[in-house]
């Protein structure tokens, strides 16, 4: 049997596509998030700017760097808890928005305070079919117990996403849970909006 | 020293549990703990945060380490003890390693020795033995000058604190430098996490409520708590 050789050529190239794209889009959640904190930590470590705790230069890192691999409105969703169903699509759409930005701003606060720590990552554990899994992680502190930092994360269509972050067993999602629910009950969804942005539009709080 | 006063608080407190309306379920005092908290902000940011902000900023890393450490080497034996309280053998088999090490080459855990040839540093207390035992939380508590707690957990301090060994000094000056020193660092280690809170809350009151009892939680459970109900 004689194959063109254009096609012949065409099937090579696909199957070492179908080899070769599996592995870039479908990253292992671990290995994801080892991969672009040890990113992110390198520029903290080596970019004068960083160093200096130029807050401006912080977020274009957290922004070119981490918010791609983040499921906002999974993370929105999720803090939203039954309110969720309560707000319209428009609602969403800024909560989302708001919500991230509030998070980029504490993010940007705690990375400046970053020192050098060393992270030890713990190997994935549980079924590797899983859709939904807890990348988990060290920080070691001089005459501390280690602080536990883990990831929730989702697989989806482009790549796998944390939708949350439980530093020392307190979750993010579950944190704003309590705080969201108590704005929606004084002043509904619209008075959670104002409050996100009215905190947004402040100047960061010092010290 | 204070003891007396926040041993009679904690009675108040308990006291008027039995007497409020409740409210949430993990935090039927909130209005009294709200006030409280109001009363700590204030006094928080106008002494006690600029007092721990000008030790970190003039004392010497090192030295800021060591009364850490032998703070730490304290809080070994007790968390050793609790370990057993709790029958975790190994844990504390560590924890009292860590004392039994650290106390005599670490020049009375002045330098954590254990930590760096890999022992690692527990963290039970009382309030944690507690909840192992079955005992539930009670009424989340806000105490001035103290901070978030619980019933559980602050009777747990009590005992911590009655035990000493500060409380045994007969020096009653010497003894409260010591308790002051030991104020201001744990205030100094807290630095970095209030910023954090400012930044992230929507209502500090709030985020340091579930932020804590998540925490405890997670603690009792030792890093497996049972999944919590959506809502």
């Amino acid at each position: 049997m004689k194959l063109p050789l254009f096609f012949r050529s065409a099937c090579v190239v696909a199957f070492v596509g179908a080899m070769a794209l599996p592995a870039l889009a479908q990253e292992a959640p671990d290995a994801l998030v080892i991969r672009v904190s040890g990113e992110v930590l390198q520029i903290i470590r080596t970019d004068p700017k960083v160093q200096a705790g130029d807050q401006q230069r912080i977020r274009e890192v957290i922004e070119a760097k981490l918010l791609p691999h983040f499921d906002f409105e999974r993370m929105t969703a999720l803090a939203m808890g039954r309110n969720w169903q309560k707000a319209t699509p428009e609602q969403q759409k800024v909560l989302i928005e708001q919500f991230r930005t509030l998070l980029v701003r504490t993010y940007s606060g705690a990375l400046g305070k970053y020192r050098d720590q060393t992270i030890d990552f713990k190997p994935l554990r549980g079924d590797p079919a899983a859709t939904d899994v807890v990348v988990r992680s060290e920080v070691a502190r001089a005459g501390q117990a280690p602080v536990t930092i883990d990831y929730g994360m989702t697989k989806t269509p482009s790549g796998w996403k944390a939708y949350d972050v439980i530093v020392g067993g307190v979750s993010l999602v579950t944190n704003y849970r309590d705080e969201f629910n108590e704005q929606i009950k004084s002043g509904g969804v619209d008075g959670l909006i104002k409050t996100l942005s009215d905190k947004n539009k402040a100047p960061p709080p010092k010290s | 020293m204070s003891l007396r006063i926040v041993t009679s608080l904690c009675a108040a407190l308990i006291l008027s549990a039995c007497a409020s309306a409740p409210g949430r379920v993990d935090d039927p005092l909130e209005p009294m703990n709200r006030a409280m908290y109001a009363i700590n902000k204030p006094i928080d940011d106008h002494v006690m945060r600029p007092i721990a902000q000008a030790y970190v900023d003039y004392v010497p890393k090192l030295v800021r380490q060591g009364v850490s450490n032998v703070f730490g080497n304290i809080d070994d034996l007790f968390s050793g003890i609790n370990g057993l309280l709790q029958g975790k053998l190994e844990k504390a088999g560590n924890d009292f390693g860590r004392v039994i090490i650290n106390t005599p080459w670490g020049l009375g855990g002045l330098i954590d020795i254990a930590s760096d040839i890999g022992v690692p540093k527990g963290n039970e207390d009382f309030g944690q033995t507690f909840g192992y035992w079955g005992i539930p939380q009670g009424p989340y508590l806000f105490v001035p000058l103290w901070g978030p707690t619980t019933v559980r957990d602050g009777t747990g301090t009590l005992i911590r604190v009655w035990y000493g060994p500060v409380g045994f000094i007969p020096n009653v000056p010497l003894r409260n430098i010591i308790y002051g020193i030991g104020a201001v660092d744990l205030r100094a280690n807290a630095l970095d996490a209030s910023s954090m809170i400012d930044e992230a809350s929507l209502d500090a009151y709030t985020f340091v409520r579930r932020a804590y009892l998540q925490r405890r939680e997670y603690m009792v459970y030792d890093g497996k708590p049972p999944p919590e109900k959506d809502d």
